[in-house]
């Protein structure tokens, strides 16, 4: 087991290099010097000239892909060129905002997922379920940018009970300590600012869930299907237990490792949902800087922020590897 | 010593299976769909009732009929700069599917071959590839998508490379295991023992067996594809602004949404039809194909 | 002694196809007795006992007749009724222990299942009751077996728990459906003795499916003899080995390796005694349907 986890982190590495060689690449054949626009007008070619060099740029690109990676392991992302931060900084900032988007979409997605499967399981042999089935094909097959456009005027325009953009009422100004607004207010009994930020967070949410609870619930109530028909199940029905009870106790534990790890992947594309739909509702995380730094062009602010969702990417990735070893009895006692 | 009717066997005969495929709902109603979408591409100046780029300010922001107000020859509105709405939703069908199907075809096409390779060679093609395919998925699709366009300069040529360079994976990834698979099937080994040669086997007899799968990816990604072109003419990336798109009438719509919904609704119920009518599509095929291929 | 378990005039078709499955059953289960039910593979052994136990897949229609447990009909009570009598008054001792029980779960969770929902234990006095149980089947270290997956065990300590676990609630009835058939034969030996012995101890009453003739002879106190669905020939097992009336069970222990005497050859069945069952059922068949 030891053995499996180091190859998997060995090859997260692997990954996590590749990444950083391709961002290096884009960025290379990406037209405009990188110097110029760092500078701004007015600069000498001579500034232009000793920064070049400062940076490494008149060297050998191989060199300069070292000299770049050293820099970033260092921590040293650069500075954006349109908001004049530190990217690492900028990074930081708006991090905590799309964690709590994406996990709050997670939770949801396995929340509503898990009740459609169980359902679609329950009522396998009734007509509702192919209802429910054909409710969770539509659920799985429409992309979150298209649930959030749907949304907006579904729930902002047509019903207008929530609200349209941002994360949280300007008139409610509150000085957070951390970024996670959401988590902060519920810690400190402010459950009005919590409130509001549900209300903004809402449609972001549904938008990213609805597609993966799509997927969860099919891939789950297949697997809570065929568990179903084991012996196991047969024998713990003899013993008088309810059909949920049977669902939910005998056949979960089995059924759960598979869409766990299918979920875990799916995550990661959630995750990269949130860069177009925190842009549609102007949801101030990562995403919606992303495309405001490919916008404007700011070079180093993208690097910071390709290389940022790669390493959660792969981080995700590692991270379910482990969470199926540890699910599944048989390889964890090996 | 070899059965050669094994190999015979591999290349089943298609046109029940076609047959099949056409009768069943699924691709009817989805296939049905596609299908008045490209009448409308291709004969969208005859179709549409007014040119797409005429503007009248006298007319702006007309409502859809049934509403108040309304101008006759304007079914589904008029923007805020008095152009018609229905003319610019077939107009953008262009675009839409010209994207799709290009895309889509250069992706389908390129990991169909990395993938047949990958799967069927081994060895290091294959640990390269799957590689490849790992530090692909690290990048968040439409980030990437977006960034590949804002190198390139935007663009419909841009827009079709992007969606390519993103989605060759999709294509790659399931290819490879399904010719993995293949390879380990009977009539492979049969070939091998009659000598054909590596490729000869991978064209003749793995292709035709996996070209099944690719084609329900292909009708997905066709879907897919329609999205992506809608989120870069969302964000301002995708053809110039004037030629009308539907990604860029959600963008414009979504600002004038108070006073003209209609043009934000509009092209969204076309994505959205247009979304559900490739999955469909795609199911059916996949669910009329399927028995074929014995899964 | 009365009837613990009577199946009266049990039919059931194929839903696919209408295919008779079950031809009118009829048996009576004795209170503490173990009644054999043979037959050769696809005779309906295994229908019937799903039927009693409520878990008969929707493949099988039941068309007539009455399952009566203690004067209940299992056929016609309530599905919530229908489970709460099953769960608390029978058991199932199922053939394949490598699939019965749940690769997820301890061994002592599915142990101590029953005693919790239908004994009224709490976890430490059910996992304590488990211990003994399992002292009781002959498991050498029940603490650390508690504890275990099932993978972790052999066959035939699986089979065992499985035992422990079906004998845990002191069923009124417990169905074996061929409990050693996927065990190899030392193995068979033991675990057929240790029902024995359980089945004394606690008086329990028992349908014992099986289509070996041997394993009759050792354990059962009446049989019924299926073909195709129909019951052909029933009585106490000493009537049957010694005095069997019907053509299709003397050819049965013909064919059957002498359980006194195995040294003895095999006759294998006539096919003149197979056709003349058949004619039987047709013959059925035709006064039902005619
Ligand atoms: N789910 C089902 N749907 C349709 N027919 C079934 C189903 N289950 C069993 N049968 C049919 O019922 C008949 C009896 O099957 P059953 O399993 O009861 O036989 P058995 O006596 O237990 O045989 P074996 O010794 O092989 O276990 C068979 O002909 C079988 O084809
Ligand atoms: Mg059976």
């Amino acid at each position: 087991m030891i053995g499996l986890i180091t190859k998997r982190a060995g090859m997260a590495a692997v990954t996590l290099f590749g990444v950083a060689v391709v961002v290096f690449g884009l960025l290379r054949v990406a037209p405009g010097d990188p110097i110029a626009m760092m500078i701004g007008p007015g600069a000498t070619a001579d500034d232009i000239l000793r920064l070049r060099a400062s940076y490494g740029l008149d060297q050998p690109l191989i060199n300069q892909f070292w000299i770049w990676l050293g820099s970033l392991l260092q921590g040293d992302f650069g500075t954006s060129i349109s908001r004049r931060i530190d990217v690492g900084q900028l990074l930081l900032e708006r991090l905590p905002a799309t964690i709590e988007l994406a996990l709050m979409a997670l939770l949801v997605s396995m929340v509503l997922g898990g009740f459609i499967a169980i359902i679609g399981t329950l009522w396998r042999r009734h007509w509702a379920s192919g209802a429910i089935d054909g409710v969770n094909g539509v659920l799985l097959a429409i992309p979150e940018f298209v649930w959030a456009l749907a949304l907006v005027l579904a729930l902002g325009v047509a019903f207008p009970v929530l609200p349209l953009s941002g994360r949280i009422n300007p008139s409610l100004t509150t000085d957070f300590r951390t970024g996670f607004s959401l988590l902060e207010s519920l810690l400190i009994f402010r459950f009005d600012l919590a409130a509001d930020l549900a209300r903004h967070m809402t449609m972001p949410v549904l938008a990213l869930a609805l597609p993966l609870a799509g997927i969860i619930a099919r891939v789950l109530r297949e697997a809570l299907s065929e568990a179903m028909m084991q012996d196991y199940v047969t024998l713990a029905r003899v013993k008088g237990m309810s059909e949920l009870r049977l669902i939910l106790f005998e056949a979960m534990r089995n059924a759960i490792g598979p869409t766990l790890a299918l979920t875990g992947v799916q995550f990661t594309f959630l995750i990269g949902g949130t860069v177009i739909v925190e842009k549609i509702f102007s949801y101030p995380g990562l995403g919606n800087m992303a495309i405001d730094a490919v916008v404007n062009r700011d070079f180093p602010l993208i690097q910071g922020l390709v290389l940022m969702f790669g390493v959660i990417f792969i981080l995700i990735n590692l991270l379910v590897d482990f969470a199926v070893v540890a699910f599944n009895p048989r390889l964890r006692h090996g | 010593m070899v059965d050669v009717t094994i190999t015979a066997a591999s290349h089943q005969n298609w046109k029940p299976i076609v047959a099949a495929a056409f009768s069943d709902p699924k691709v009817a109603v989805g296939g049905g769909f596609i299908l008045l979408l490209i009448i409308l591409a291709l004969g969208a100046d005859l179709i549409a009732p007014h040119d797409p780029l005429a503007q009248d300010l006298m007319l702006g922001s007309l409502p859809p009929v049934g509403m108040a107000g309304t101008e006759p020859g304007y079914w589904l509105g008029t923007d805020d700069l008095g152009r018609d709405v229905l003319s610019r939703f077939i107009h953008g069908t262009r675009i839409a599917l010209t994207v799709a199907f290009v895309a889509a075809t250069i992706a389908a096409t390129v990991g169909t071959v990395v993938g047949l390779l990958a799967g069927y060679f081994g060895g290091w093609i294959d640990v390269v590839v799957s590689r490849l395919i790992e530090i692909w998925m690290a990048f968040p699709a439409v980030l990437l998508s977006i960034l590949i366009v804002a190198i390139l300069g935007s663009g419909m040529h841009s827009v079709i490379i992007a969606i390519a360079i993103i989605d060759w994976t999709r294509f790659a990834r399931v290819v490879r295991a399904e010719t993995m698979a293949q390879r380990q099937a009977d009539y492979v080994t049969a070939s091998t023992v009659l000598g054909f040669s590596r490729l000869g086997i991978l064209a003749g007899e793995i292709l035709p067996n996996v070209l099944w799968v690719v084609l329900g990816l292909f009708t997905l990604e066709l879907g897919l594809a329609v999205v992506i072109e809608a989120i870069l003419s969302f964000v301002g990336l995708s053809v110039s602004s004037d030629t009308p798109t539907w990604g860029g009438m959600i963008a414009q719509g979504r600002g004038i949404i108070y006073q003209a919904w209609w043009v934000f609704a509009l092209p969204l119920a076309g994505l959205l039809a247009t979304v559900l009518a490739f999955n469909q599509l795609g199911a059916g095929l996949r669910r009329s194909l399927d028995p074929v291929m014995q899964r | 002694m009365s009837a613990l378990l009577s199946i009266e005039n049990l039919s059931a078709v194929s839903r696919r196809d209408g295919k008779p499955i079950l031809r009118d059953v009829s048996l009576q289960v004795e209170s503490g007795t173990i009644h054999g039910l043979v037959g050769e593979s696809g005779a309906g052994k295994s229908t019937i006992s799903k039927i009693v136990l409520g878990i008969v897949s929707g493949g099988v229609v039941v068309t007539a007749g009455r399952v009566m447990l203690d004067g209940k009909d299992l056929v016609q009570i309530p599905e919530r009724d229908k489970r709460i009598l099953i769960g608390s008054q029978l058991a199932l001792i199922p053939q394949d222990p490598l699939t019965a029980l749940n690769p997820g779960r301890h061994i002592g969770d599915q142990l101590t299942d029953s005693l919790r929902m239908w004994k009224g234990f709490n976890r430490k006095a059910a996992w304590a009751r488990a211990l003994e149980l399992l002292d009781h089947v002959a498991i050498r270290d029940p603490a650390r077996v508690m504890d275990q997956f099932p993978h972790h065990l052999s066959g035939g300590m699986r089979q065992r728990v499985l035992i422990a676990a079906a004998f845990a609630i002191e069923p009124k009835l417990l169905i074996a459906d061929e409990p050693t058939t996927a065990l190899d034969a030392t193995v068979q030996k033991q675990v057929l003795q240790l029902l024995k012995r359980l089945q004394a101890e606690h008086g329990t009453s028992v349908v014992f499916v099986t289509h070996d003739l041997g394993v009759v002879a050792q354990i059962c106190d009446d049989v019924t003899l299926l073909f195709q669905g129909k019951v052909m020939e029933q009585g106490t097992a000493a009537t049957i080995f010694n005095a069997p009336r019907h053509a299709y069970t003397r050819a049965l222990l013909a064919a059957s390796p002498r359980y006194d005497n195995p040294a003895a050859g095999l006759n294998p069945i006539d096919d003149a005694v197979i056709a003349a069952c058949y004619a039987q059922i047709q013959q059925f068949d035709g006064v039902q349907h005619g």
